[in-house]
C-alpha cells in the first residue's frame, strides 16, 4: 500500500512526537524553532532510527525546550553545558545517536567553550543550534550572533559587538560535518540534519530561525511571516552566493554543506585506548 | 600482611575502581590531579573511560552525563574547581542523578593556597549550589579510610540517586601511608535501584515506598525526560504545587530516613567525659593526639569523629554533648562546622580551634584548649 505523503508526515508526528502527553508547546505561535524540531524527527525518520537509540539533550533557551515533546531519551540540561553531559552519555553509550539542540547564546556564549571542545575533539555528537540572532527566552538582549548595529534589550543604542560566524567556528575547531540552512528551506535542513546524524565525528547544523516576538520587535522587522520572507530571499545557496557580485553577497545567509571529512571519531579512538592499557596488564606490566 | 605506600588521592581513585566507577571526567588542579593521573591510566585497563573535560563545569556535566547512561561516575577538583561545579551538582540533585565529587580542599578563597590544606568547603559543600536540596558530605582522614569512603560515597549515590561529595583535604589526598586494601570480594558495592516494568508504566521519579524510585540508563528503551527544572513523577516540568511539594519532601525523607546507613562517626570515651573534642578529616588526627595526651594527664576527654558532615549527624552530637561542658572544634576554616556544632548544643558549650592559613591544627593547639576549657569551668 502507497502511503500518501500527508499520510506519513502524520505518521511520522504519531511516532515520535510525545503527541498526547506534552502539547500544546511553550513557543510563540509562528516561531520557528516547532519547524526544526519538525526537521529533526524527518532525518530521525529519513536515517531509520528507532526511538531508542536517540537521545536529545539540550541547554537552556526556548530551543532548550524542545526535549520534552519528542519522544526519545531526553535530557534538558543546564545553560550552555548540553555538550558536556551529552560528552558524558556519548562516551558511555557510543551506540547512542546524541543529538544536542542548543540556542545561539546557549551554544556560543555560555557554553562556547564547550562548543569549541567537542569539535577540536570530534566526539560523535550531533550539534543543532538554532540561530535567532538573540536570547529570546529571556526576552530579547544581544547574543553572540546578533548582527552589528541591530538593537536588543541590552543593546539600545545597537550593538557594536561582532558576530561568530558558527560555521566557520566549528570547521576551524575541527568539527567533521558543517552545514546551516534555515528554517524557510525545511526540507533542506532536514536533509542537512540527516547527513549530520549520519556523519562519524562532531556534525554541527547551523538552522537559521529568527524571532518575531523580541528581535523582530525591537528591529521593527514585522511579523513571523516577514521574518520567514526575509530567510526565503536572503538564504541562498553556496553556487549562487558565489555568483553573486561582492556587493549583493553582504545581507546573504549561505546554505549548503561547507564541510564533510573523515576524521577519526572520539569514542572509536577512545575504544584503542581500552585496548593498549589492557594489552599492558596483560603483558604483566603495570604501566 | 604486605601494606602498600600509598597516597590518599590514589587511594581514592583505587577505590573508586573497587566501587565500580567506570568513568571520570576532570580538569587538572593540585591538590586532586593524582586522582585523575591514576585513573587516567586505570579506567581504561578495566574497560572504563576518562576524559580530561575543558574546565570542571563541563567536568561535572559529562559526569551527570555518563551517570544517565549507566555508568557509576566521579569527578574529582579543589576549591576554584568546586566552586565551578557548583550548577551542575545542583542539577544532578534536582535530576537524582548518582554521581561522586571528590573535592581535595586547598586554602581558599580565590587560588589561596594551592599546596596547602583547608577545610574551608565545609559549607561550600552543603549550600554551594542555590535552592534547597539534600547532599551527602564525607570525609576521611586517613589513606585507608579514603579508599573505604570513596567506595561508600558510590554505594551511598547509587543507593539514594543523589551526588555524594567526598570532602578530602590536601594533607590527607598527599599523605602517603602504609595501606592493607581489602580483596575486592570483601568490598560491599551497591547498584542503583532498577526496574523490570514495562517502559510504559516507568516513571522516573514515581514516589515509591522506599522514596528511591528506580532509575534506568538512557538507551535501554525507557525514553523518558530528565530536566533540572521541577517536574512530576514522569520527569516532565511542572509548576503544579501538588507535584513540586511532594517531590521536595521525598527527597530530603530519602536521606532522613537512612541516617542509620548515611551516618559515619567514631565515638571514643565520651561516656565519662568532661570535655568533647569533635574533629574531621585532617584534623582529626591531632585532635586524637591531643585527646590521648590530655587523658594521660588525667583529663576527662572523650572524642567524636565525624566520618559524615552532612545531612549534620545532629543526634549524635547532641548525645555525646549532653552531659558535657565544653565542646572544642578544631578545623581548618574559621568555624564552619562549628557552626552546627553551636546550632545543636548551644554557642556558649563550643569552644572554637580554627585555622584558614593553611597550617595543620596542631595536637598542642587543641590541648592547649582542652586545658583552656577545663580551668575556664573549674
Ligand atoms: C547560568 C544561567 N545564566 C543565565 C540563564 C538565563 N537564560 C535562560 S535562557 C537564556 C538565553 C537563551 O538564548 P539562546 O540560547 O539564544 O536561546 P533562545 O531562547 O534564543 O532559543 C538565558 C541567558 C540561565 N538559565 N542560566
Ligand atoms: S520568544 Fe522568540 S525564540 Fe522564543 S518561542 Fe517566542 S518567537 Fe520563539
Ligand atoms: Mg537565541
Amino acid at each position: 500500500m502507497v502511503v500518501k505523503k500527508q499520510e506519513r508526515e502524520s505518521l511520522i508526528h504519531e511516532r515520535y512526537l510525545r503527541h498526547h502527553k506534552k502539547f500544546p508547546h511553550v513557543w510563540c505561535a509562528g516561531c520557528g524553532i516547532g519547524i526544526v524540531m519538525g526537521a529533526i524527527v524527518r532525518a530521525v525518520d529519513a536515517v531509520g532510527l528507532s526511538n531508542d537509540e536517540v537521545a536529545m539533550i539540550s541547554g537552556i533557551g526556548c530551543s532548550g525546550r524542545m526535549p520534552v515533546y519528542v519522544d526519545f531519551n531526553t535530557m534538558h540540561t543546564t545553560h550552555g553545558r548540553a555538550l558536556a553531559f551529552a560528552t558524558g552519555l556519548k562516551m558511555v553509550r557510543p551506540e547512542m545517536k546524541v543529538i544536542v539542540v542548543m540556542g545561539d547564546g546557549d551554544a556560543l556564549a555560555i557554553g562556547g567553550n564547550h562548543f569549541i571542545h567537542a569539535a577540536r575533539r570530534n566526539i560523535g555528537l550531533t550539534a543543532i543550534i538554532i540561530n535567532n540572532n538573540v536570547y529570546g527566552m529571556t526576552g530579547g538582549q544581544y547574543s553572540p550572533t546578533t548582527p552589528t548595529h541591530a538593537y536588543a534589550t541590552t543593546a539600545p543604542y545597537g550593538n557594536i559587538e561582532q558576530p561568530f560566524p558558527i560555521c566557520q567556528l566549528a570547521q576551524a575547531a575541527g568539527a567533521a560535518f558543517v552545514a546551516r540552512s534555515t528554517v524557510y528551506h525545511a526540507r533542506e535542513l532536514s536533509r542537512f540534519i540527516a547527513q549530520a546524524i549520519q556523519k562519524e565525528g562532531f556534525s554541527v547544523v547551523e538552522a537559521v530561525s529568527y524571532c518575531h516576538t523580541t528581535y523582530g520587535r525591537i528591529n521593527k522587522l514585522g511579523s513571523a511571516v516577514e521574518m520567514m520572507r526575509h530567510l526565503k530571499d536572503k538564504g541562498v545557496t553556496q553556487k549562487t552566493f558565489e555568483a553573486l557580485a561582492e556587493e549583493e553577497r553582504a545581507d546573504k545567509i549561505v546554505r549548503g554543506v561547507f564541510v564533510d571529512r573523515d576524521i577519526p571519531e572520539y569514542t572509536r579512538l577512545y575504544d584503542e585506548i581500552i585496548a593498549r592499557a589492557q594489552q599492558t596488564v596483560a603483558n604483566g606490566r603495570t604501566a | 600482611m604486605t601494606g602498600k605506600l600509598m597516597q590518599g588521592d590514589e587511594a581514592c581513585a583505587e577505590g573508586a575502581i573497587a566501587a565500580g566507577c567506570r568513568f571520570f571526567a576532570g580538569y587538572p588542579i593540585t591538590p586532586a590531579t593524582d586522582i585523575a593521573e591514576v585513573l587516567a591510566r586505570r579506567l581504561p585497563q578495566v574497560g572504563g573511560k576518562f576524559i580530561q573535560m575543558e574546565d570542571e563545569i563541563a567536568s561535572m556535566a559529562a559526569v551527570i552525563g555518563a551517570s544517565v547512561g549507566g555508568a557509576k561516575a566521579m569527578t574529582a577538583t579543589s576549591g576554584p574547581g568546586f566552586s565551578l561545579m557548583q550548577e551542575n551538582i545542583g542539577y544532578a540533585a534536582m535530576a537524582e542523578i548518582p554521581c561522586v565529587v571528590v573535592d581535595v580542599q586547598r586554602a581558599g578563597p580565590s587560588t589561596g593556597l594551592p599546596t596547602k590544606p583547608s577545610q574551608g568547603d565545609v559549607m561550600q559543600s552543603r549550600w554551594g549550589t542555590h535552592g534547597d536540596h539534600p547532599i551527602i558530605v564525607l570525609s576521611p582522614s586517613s589513606v585507608r579510610e579514603t579508599f573505604d569512603f570513596t567506595v561508600r560515597a558510590f554505594n551511598m549515590a547509587e543507593k539514594y540517586r543523589t551526588p555524594v561529595i567526598l570532602l578530602m583535604d590536601e594533607m590527607i589526598g598527599h599523605m602517603r601511608e602504609k595501606v592493607e586494601l581489602p580483596s575486592p570480594e570483601a568490598i560491599e558495592v551497591v547498584e542503583r535501584v532498577s526496574t523490570s516494568v514495562p517502559p510504559e508504566w516507568y516513571k522516573a521519579y514515581e514516589n515509591t515506598p522506599s522514596d528511591v524510585p528506580p532509575m534506568i540508563s538512557f538507551g535501554q528503551g525507557y525514553r523518558y525526560h530528565i530536566t533540572g527544572l521541577f517536574h512530576d513523577e514522569r520527569g516532565f516540568p511542572t509548576q503544579r504545587l501538588d507535584e513540586i511539594d511532594p517531590w521536595i519532601a521525598r527527597v530530603f525523607r530519602k536521606i532522613e530516613r537512612n541516617l542509620r546507613d548515611i551516618l559515619i562517626y567514631e565515638a571514643d570515651e565520651i561516656e565519662d567525659a568532661e570535655i568533647v573534642v569533635i574533629a574531621y578529616g585532617a584534623t582529626a588526627r591531632s585532635a586524637r593526639h591531643a585527646v590521648k595526651q590530655a587523658r594521660a594527664r588525667g583529663y576527662r576527654v572523650g572524642f567524636l569523629r565525624l566520618g559524615t558532615l552532612w545531612p549534620f549527624p545532629e543526634e549524635v552530637v547532641e548525645r555525646a554533648a549532653e552531659r558535657i561542658h565544653r565542646v572544642i572544634v578544631p578545623e581548618m576554616n574559621l568555624g564552619q562546622l562549628a557552626l552546627e556544632v553551636e546550632r545543636v548544643v548551644g554557642r556558649r558549650k563550643v569552644m572554637r580551634v580554627g585555622k584558614a592559613n593553611g597550617e595543620m591544627v596542631t595536637p598542642q593547639e587543641v590541648l592547649d584548649a582542652i586545658v583552656r576549657g577545663v580551668s575556664a569551668w573549674l
